[in-house]
């Protein structure tokens, strides 16, 4: 029994009450990995079902609740938190703080999450059945149209933007105050930049979905139309506001994941971040553009050519600065040092097929293809491959590359590697003939196709089949790793790993930094 | 394992091999189809031959700098020179692209001198199509999914055009500038035929515009895509393009039948003909929501209900009005009277309801303006 100032809690209170960031990152990380198999599950009932034409296994309205729970889940529930949690482990360590600027919030902000989504997920079982509008949730479908249920998954939205909005002004207040003496904004390691980057758009957009969702709310309890044209109102409008949110998201949940890939690419190619300025520019860019272009996901509702203009050249734009970073990643790799641990993996793979749904974004983007592949499968496609092969790739080898840091136990590398591969392949079976099913005509959000898609959507089934079990595979590496993994107690834990969190012990101590560190070297630099 | 392996195999061989599997966009049959299929094939060139390069300087890296071959790392770390001209090169190539996108959309904006007008409403989970006249005398008809439960339900094998058939296609000239004024009911649809490159929002209280020129006479298929409830998948668009002469034809046909039918509904039916054509209108109209065997489903079942087997007149009013707030739509704009009659004598005496009540078109005259 040591001095409890020292060492956590013990039993459930440690969890419950605790305001130590690594705690609550723990949490975030586990709670976004038992909604990440949640979602997944969802989405293997609706490949199940899509495996062939006609209806097998569920009933249309109820496949309607799998894609729109499948999409919740997914987004807000596995992939935001686990950012977070990745967030609230790793930036006071790499800042050289001794904690998040605001412990008691950071505590809060996590334990809201889990009835969040226990109501979201309660829905299913409600009269009327699960919310069946789509992630996207448009009115009237998911307002006059609606089942009950509606009402309790707009109050999980609410209690997840509070729990996004309190994270966020704590990762803000923790990054502008508590860096260690030395530390400048441009010494900062890219993971803490994109993540401060992305506080500030989820502090920006957070309340303009609060604001929508309570929209729905007055229309189908109290009477306003603000969405409904019979009373005056607008369908339209509710896109324009869920899009202004929608947008930046996509950066929100891709930004810390290029901030991820920033940091193990320059560690396994033993060589420093190639254009780290740029890269900060690069972000910055990112984010500013992610408020202009919204409504190139509305090319179809009938906007004046002026608006579809402005917003097919105000997306193409963003090539640019995505360009940037995917050519300094790669001039990173060039002439250094590389070798391929599981992390690597998982960044080359990031690499590689964020940078193909890139392509896809482009094409996606020029308003007038935009009508032919709007709403089909080349759209499921094209996002898949920067939310799954972009964020939950990058997440992966985040994973990989922190955990031994962590726990100071080792994960099987070869178990890891059969995973990358596992998944890398079924990932692309998954995926890719999604794009040839769209631009052959197939709509998505559909539970039941026509004839001429059947092959290929037998493929992509298989293929998530595969995916989806490669994911057990890699919960189980992690459990054993923590368990029962080799020790390590190298502080390094891998030979070409810079910044401030690889100067503690491994495992990283209960608390870090009670004594800042004194920085005098830039970022990322040997 | 090795199962689910070979089946892998046999999937990807499959999809490769078979002719049928289209993997690109149709450049249909319009001349902005072939603009937008051009377009599209320019900008996926222009993707590939960058990825190209991109990625055989990764994989050149990833080959020759690794460490197990003994490569050590250089330090450099930034140059200016290079990151100016990686921003600079993809923009100029992005203005190369804008170039055609703009003309192609500018052409697809081009709604003006249309010589026929389309008023295309989406339905929970059906087009109508009104064809707007100068004289004031449209033709308006509904076109449901015609593949039957069976088939979906997999208990008969599928036809070729699955999910894509419907009772009444769209029918519009050749060499004709057509204009559509896309609008909807209820919730929000969109209107999509690929080989038109066609597609708009259908959105309840606001009207679209959109046109097509078709050249060459053929049956031409699309879907809804904007997910519109439960039977998203189920509402197909079928449109037929037949010569100006043949157009002409079918117009005068329709207005005929149209004739036929008013004069019908002011006769007495029998009590078979009135159940027979009520089946037929329950299962396009009542049965994907009120149950084949009226046994229920999104809606309330109808047999035993006490709203059907009770007061005429309540019972005629939910039909023809529907109920605010809920998927019950007003039928009186998709049913002409002797349909509404029919399928209302139909639900009192299917399904163990026998009220012995039989519905007239008369009865009905007033509710109905379809």
């Amino acid at each position: 029994m040591g001095d409890h100032h020292h060492g956590p809690a013990t039993g459930v209170t440690r969890w419950l009450f605790t305001t130590n960031h690594k705690d609550i990152g723990t949490m975030y990380l586990w709670f976004s990995f038992a909604m990440f198999l949640l979602g997944g599950f969802f989405a293997m009932v609706i490949r199940a079902e899509l495996f062939q034409p006609g209806m097998q296994l569920v009933e249309p309205a109820f496949f309607n609740q799998m894609t729109t729970l499948h999409g919740l889940v997914m987004v807000f529930g596995a992939i935001m938190p686990s950012f977070v949690g990745l967030a609230n482990w790793l930036i006071p360590m790499m800042i050289g703080a001794p904690d998040m600027a605001l412990p008691r919030m950071n505590n809060w902000s996590f334990w809201i999450l889990p009835p969040a989504f226990l109501m979201l997920a309660s829905t299913l079982f409600m009269e009327g059945g699960a919310p069946a509008f789509g992630w996207t949730f448009y009115a009237p479908l998911s307002t006059t149209y609606a089942p009950p249920s509606v009402t309790f998954f707009i109050f999980a939205i609410h209690i997840l933007g509070v729990s996004s909005i309190m994270g966020s002004i704590n990762i803000i207040a923790t990054v502008m105050n508590m860096r260690a003496p030395g530390m400048t904004y441009m010494k900062m390691p890219m993971f803490v930049w994109t993540w401060l980057i992305t506080a500030f758009l989820l502090v920006a957009v957070m309340p303009v979905l609060a604001g929508a969702v309570t929209m729905m709310l007055m229309d189908i309890h109290f009477g306003t139309s603000f969405f409904s044209a019979a009373g005056g109102g607008d369908p339209v409008l509710f896109q324009h506001i869920f899009w202004f949110f929608g947008h930046p998201e996509v950066y929100i949940i891709i930004l810390p994941a290029f901030g991820v890939v920033s940091q193990i690419i320059p560690a396994f190619s033993r060589k420093p971040l190639f254009g780290y300025a740029s890269m900060v520019y690069a972000t910055a860019s990112i984010a500013f553009l992610s408020f202009v272009v919204w409504a190139h996901h509305m090319y179809t509702v009938g906007m004046p050519v002026a608006g579809e203009l402005f917003f097919m050249y105000a997306t193409m734009l963003i090539a640019v600065p995505t360009g940037v970073k995917v050519f300094n990643w790669i001039s990173t790799m060039w002439r250094g040092s590389l070798s391929f641990e599981t992390p690597m993996l998982f960044s080359i793979g990031f690499l590689v097929l964020f940078t193909l749904g890139g392509f896809t974004g482009l094409m996606l983007s020029i308003a007038p293809a935009d009508f032919q592949y709007h709403d089909t499968y080349f759209v499921v496609a094209h996002f898949h491959y920067v939310m799954v092969a972009g964020a939950v790739f990058s997440m992966t080898a985040a994973i990989y590359y922190w955990l031994p840091k962590w726990c100071g136990r080792m994960y099987s590398e070869s178990m890891g590697k059969i995973h990358f591969w596992i998944s890398f392949i079924g990932f692309n079976i998954t995926f890719f003939p999604q794009h040839f099913v769209g631009l052959a005509g197939m709509p998505r959000r559909i539970p039941d196709y026509a004839l001429q898609f059947a092959d290929f959507n037998m493929m992509s089934s298989i293929g998530a089949f595969i995916y989806g079990a490669s994911q057990l595979l890699f919960l189980y590496n992690v459990i054993a790793t923590i368990v029962s993994g080799e020790r390590v107690s190298d502080e390094k834990v891998w030979d070409g790993a810079e910044g401030l969190e690889w100067t503690v012990p491994t495992p990283a101590p209960y608390h870090t930094f009670e004594e800042p560190p004194l920085v005098s070297k830039p970022a990322g630099t040997f | 394992m090795g199962r689910i392996f070979s089946g892998v195999l046999l999937a990807l061989f499959a999809s490769f091999t078979a002719a049928q599997n289209q993997v690109n966009m149709s450049p249909g049959v319009t001349e902005i189809g072939a603009d937008i299929f051009e377009l599209h094939m320019l900008i996926m060139w222009i993707c590939v031959v960058i990825g190209v390069a991109v990625f055989a300087v990764m994989f050149y890296s990833i080959y020759a700098h690794r460490k197990s071959r003994g490569h050590e790392a250089s330090q450099f770390h930034e140059s200016t020179k290079v990151e100016i001209a990686w921003t600079v090169v993809p923009f100029l190539i992005l203005i190369g692209m804008a170039v055609p996108a703009t003309s192609t959309l500018l052409e697809v904006y081009d709604n003006d001198e249309a010589e026929l007008d389309v008023l295309i409403t989406g339905h929970q989970w059906k087009w109508k199509y009104e064809y707007l006249d100068e004289t004031g005398e449209n033709i308006s008809f509904f076109s449901n999914l015609t593949t039957p439960q069976e088939e979906i339900y997999n208990t008969e094998a599928k036809g070729d055009h699955y999910l894509l058939e419907v009772d009444e296609p769209l029918v519009i000239p050749t060499n004709t500038k057509v204009r559509f004024l896309i609008t909807a009911n209820d919730v929000i649809h969109s209107w999509w035929v690929p080989e038109l490159a066609v597609k708009r929002d259908a959105i309840p209280g606001f009207i679209n515009e959109a046109w097509t020129r078709v050249p060459q006479e053929g049956i031409y298929r699309g879907q809804c895509t904007e997910l519109c409830g439960a039977y998203h998948g189920f509402m197909p668009v079928v449109v037929h393009a037949v010569s100006p002469e043949e157009f002409q034809a079918w117009q005068a046909a329709k207005r005929g039948a149209a004739q036929a039918e008013s004069q019908l509904a002011m006769q007495t039916l029998s009590a078979d003909e009135l159940m027979a054509q009520g089946k037929a209108v329950y299962e396009t109209s009542c049965g994907a929501c009120h149950g084949a065997q009226g046994e229920g489903g999104i809606g309330n079942a109808i047999a035993g209900s006490s709203v059907v087997m009770g007061d005429l007149s309540q019972h005629m009013a939910i039909v023809a009005k529907g109920v605010a707030g809920t998927a019950m739509q007003a039928f009186d704009a998709q049913l002409n009277e002797v349909e509404l009659a029919a399928v209302l004598t139909y639900q009192r005496n299917a399904f163990g309801n026998n009220t012995g009540d039989i519905v007239q078109p008369g009865d009905v005259t007033g509710m109905s303006n379809g």
